[in-house]
């Protein structure tokens, strides 16, 4: 096994890395040059140097994006993950229906988010109708809010599946012996359970942190950056810097915000990941 | 091990130099216009049985034009023939376009116009020229006692309309327009066609044809229009911000409506009410000399030719236009399967336009009516658009002031423009 495992190892990682080269090394170096270019098709490009970067911190709409983008970030990575956890807790209790409701609550994160974005629209439209509020590409408020109900409503399930395989794989002996030596439920909790899947935890957040971040379907669907790029995310910031503007010089600065974009989701990744891990326990 | 790695390596090799080693002209069209894409298809096999020039026609998806030329731009194979929608599109392009001065086609063009210049070098021709205005239900006007005769100018447009909405449930109609959707379906109509009215008339007064700073002379107009539409509409303004297209369209089809501003494009769907129940008039916005206003009519679809292509599958996609714009199998196929009506002295008889907007703008044009033309392909960029877009839209909804859409249109202008000059 061992020497087989020797002799043919290419014909199991060549073709995945072949696809990773082509798929994502190569367009990322290519993404790199581009941004030091001026170019309307990528075989005719003008270095320009530092001038695109220079632009991208001027604009003012890509720093509003990216505060915008870390309030959203901040408020939905905390509630995703507080709701997810409770109903995983609720849901590993051996209550009756427990597997209905892991899989009704699983549903929703098999639906795209552009046609999630869509359907939240018309809800959350009709509903600020009915109350005589502003619509959502009124009020960059309601965008907010919105944002965040359909961002929990998709990624709670996934994230509530996660915390439940960590939650079942506590050792029972610890519980046990929590339980004998007198710990209250929510001593357990804190003390044991909790501590027990911080590797869930790390996953969970990581995952939420960075597909909010990163938000682009959900955020062009639902509100479209209206009114007037006040709800506009740092993906949608991007692509409309590359696509809604005409000259050459856009898509060098869209694909140097990209760039930044880039630095700005792995920066933001490696901190939580940090602490996170560090909290991490050995069983 | 070896010995299949060879041999998939060979059949590699082997076909690449299949795909490279093709025909020797050859036309590729990246057509813009989704609904006509099946009858370009049908064209181009047509031009290649008879002459054995190979022709793809390839349509990009709706919306998605930009993004797909620019990738097809990238192959080996790219497009011998694509589209800009106007000075604005040829200034991304213009290292692309081959100038056509010295080929025949700017000679078949009824007016030099229809050509996009660059100086002197012809960039662009023009193949479909389209008209809008406020498509109007006749029925429903006579049913509230009018005729399209008794509107003659925003006074009367305006006292027609506000009649219709304080009588609408006598009449059976939700409103006098149809929803002025600002959703991205239709919000062009507005932030795109009907800003066009203002800026027609400030080039007009100014005697130009394109600015880097516009000066809003007629926005007080522009928001006179912009009122009317939205306080005597099928909804409360607070809810244009989510409609659509569709929902404005449906409500006119409906004949809870009566007003609907679009253009010659939407003939087919409008036509289910009856050609003798649908007539189309000019956007008076109460600027003067605006009695001897006819529609808008221009276009935004020029042909270009690729001029990185190899000479010889330019001279074959120039002559491939050439063919279409002159035989009897290119002309039938544009002016009755496309419905396109073309800039072209070709399409006389009885391939001249049938369809009864064009025709009405072809008659207003010759009672003496001055068609509006078409000043939206010098509009600095889409994020102008955009911006005059979303400051409509509050405004409507009442969570913005008419401020900000001059703002918008004055200082956005300008900035737009600084930015790509």
């Amino acid at each position: 096994m061992e020497n087989a495992i020797k002799k043919y190892w290419p014909v199991f990682l060549l073709p995945t890395l072949a696809a990773f080269i082509i798929g994502f090394i190569w367009p990322f170096i290519w993404g790199i040059y581009l941004s030091f270019h001026k170019f309307i098709t990528v075989s005719k490009t003008t270095f320009v140097g530092i001038d695109n970067y220079i632009k991208v911190f001027q604009d003012a709409t890509f720093v509003d994006a990216f505060w915008f983008t870390a309030r959203f970030t901040l408020v939905s990575t905390i509630l995703i993950n507080v709701i997810a956890f409770m109903l995983a807790l609720a849901l590993t209790r051996g209550l009756k229906g427990t597997n209905a409701f892991r899989t009704v609550f699983f549903l929703p994160n098999l639906i795209g988010g552009i046609v999630l974005g869509y359907i939240w629209q018309i809800l959350l439209n009709g509903i600020l109708t009915n109350l005589g509020l502003p619509l959502l590409a009124l009020d960059a408020k309601y965008g907010f809010w919105g944002l965040i109900i359909l961002m929990c409503w998709q990624q709670i399930g996934y994230m509530m599946i996660i915390y439940i395989a960590g939650l079942q794989n506590v050792p029972g002996d610890l519980l046990e012996a929590a339980s004998i030596d007198g710990a209250t439920s929510f001593q357990t909790l804190i003390k044991v359970k909790l501590p027990m899947v911080m590797p869930s935890i790390t996953i969970c957040s990581f995952l939420t942190l960075t597909n909010s971040f990163k938000l682009f379907d959900q955020n062009l669907a639902l509100t479209s950056g209206e009114p007037a790029k006040q709800s506009q995310m740092l993906a949608l910031n991007i692509y409309d810097t590359f696509y809604a503007r005409s000259g050459a010089q856009w898509k060098g600065i869209g694909q140097a915000k990209a760039v930044v974009f880039f630095l700005l989701v792995i920066g933001i990744a490696l901190i939580q990941l940090y602490f996170t891990r560090r909290k991490e326990v050995q069983q | 091990m070896k010995k299949i790695i060879a041999l998939a390596l060979a059949l590699v090799v082997c076909l690449a130099i299949a795909a490279t080693a093709c025909a020797d002209a050859s036309v590729y069209y990246l057509n813009f216009k989704p609904e006509q894409d099946a009858q370009w298809q049908a064209l181009a096999k047509v031009y290649t049985e008879k002459t054995g020039v190979p022709v793809t026609v390839v349509t990009a998806a709706s919306g998605q034009y930009e993004t797909t030329l620019m990738a097809e731009m990238e192959k080996s194979e790219c497009p011998t023939l694509f589209q800009v929608n106007g000075p604005v599109g040829l200034a991304n392009w213009t290292d692309y376009c081959y100038d056509l001065a010295g080929t025949a086609l700017p000679g078949y063009l009824t007016n030099e116009a229809f050509a996009l210049k660059e100086g002197d070098a012809v960039k662009g021709i023009a193949y479909v020229i389209e008209t809008y205005g406020i498509i109007a239900n006749t029925k429903l006007l006579a049913k509230a006692g009018y005729t399209p005769a008794d509107i003659k100018d925003f006074e009367s447009l305006k006292a027609v309309a506000e009649d219709i909405q304080a009588r609408k449930a006598e009449l059976g109609v939700d409103g006098a327009f149809s929803s002025a959707g600002m959703d991205g379906s239709s919000d062009w109509r507005f932030k795109t066609h009907l800003a066009n009215m203002p800026i027609y008339y400030e080039y007009k007064a100014d005697g130009i044809g394109t600015t880097g700073a516009i000066k809003g002379t007629y926005l007080d107009n522009y928001k006179k229009i912009w009122d009317l539409y939205i306080n005597n509409s099928t909804c409360e303004p607070a809810l244009l911000a989510s409609k659509t297209g569709d929902d404005s369209r449906n409500e006119f089809l409906a004949e809870k409506a009566v007003f609907f501003q679009n253009g010659t494009w939407e003939y087919g769907s409008v036509s289910a009410l009856g050609d003798e129940n649908i007539t189309m008039l000019p956007i008076y916005i109460d600027a003067e000399g605006e009695e001897a206003q006819g529609l808008c009519t221009g276009t935004e679809n020029y042909w270009c030719v690729n001029a990185i292509a190899d000479q010889e599958d330019i001279d074959a996609t120039v002559a491939f236009l050439e063919w279409v714009i002159t035989s009897d199998e290119g002309r039938a196929s544009m002016a009755k399967e496309m419905n396109f009506v073309t800039p072209f002295s070709t399409f006389t008889g009885e391939y001249a336009p049938t369809n009864p907007f064009v025709l009405l703008d072809a008659q207003m044009t010759a009672e003496g009516k001055n068609p509006v033309s078409w000043n939206f392909p010098t509009m600095p960029s889409e994020e102008w658009k955009n911006g005059v877009g979303s400051a409509l839209t509050a405004y409507a909804a009442g969570t913005g002031e008419w401020d900000a859409v001059v703002s918008a249109f004055v200082d956005g202008w300008k900035t737009e423009y600084d930015l790509t000059h």
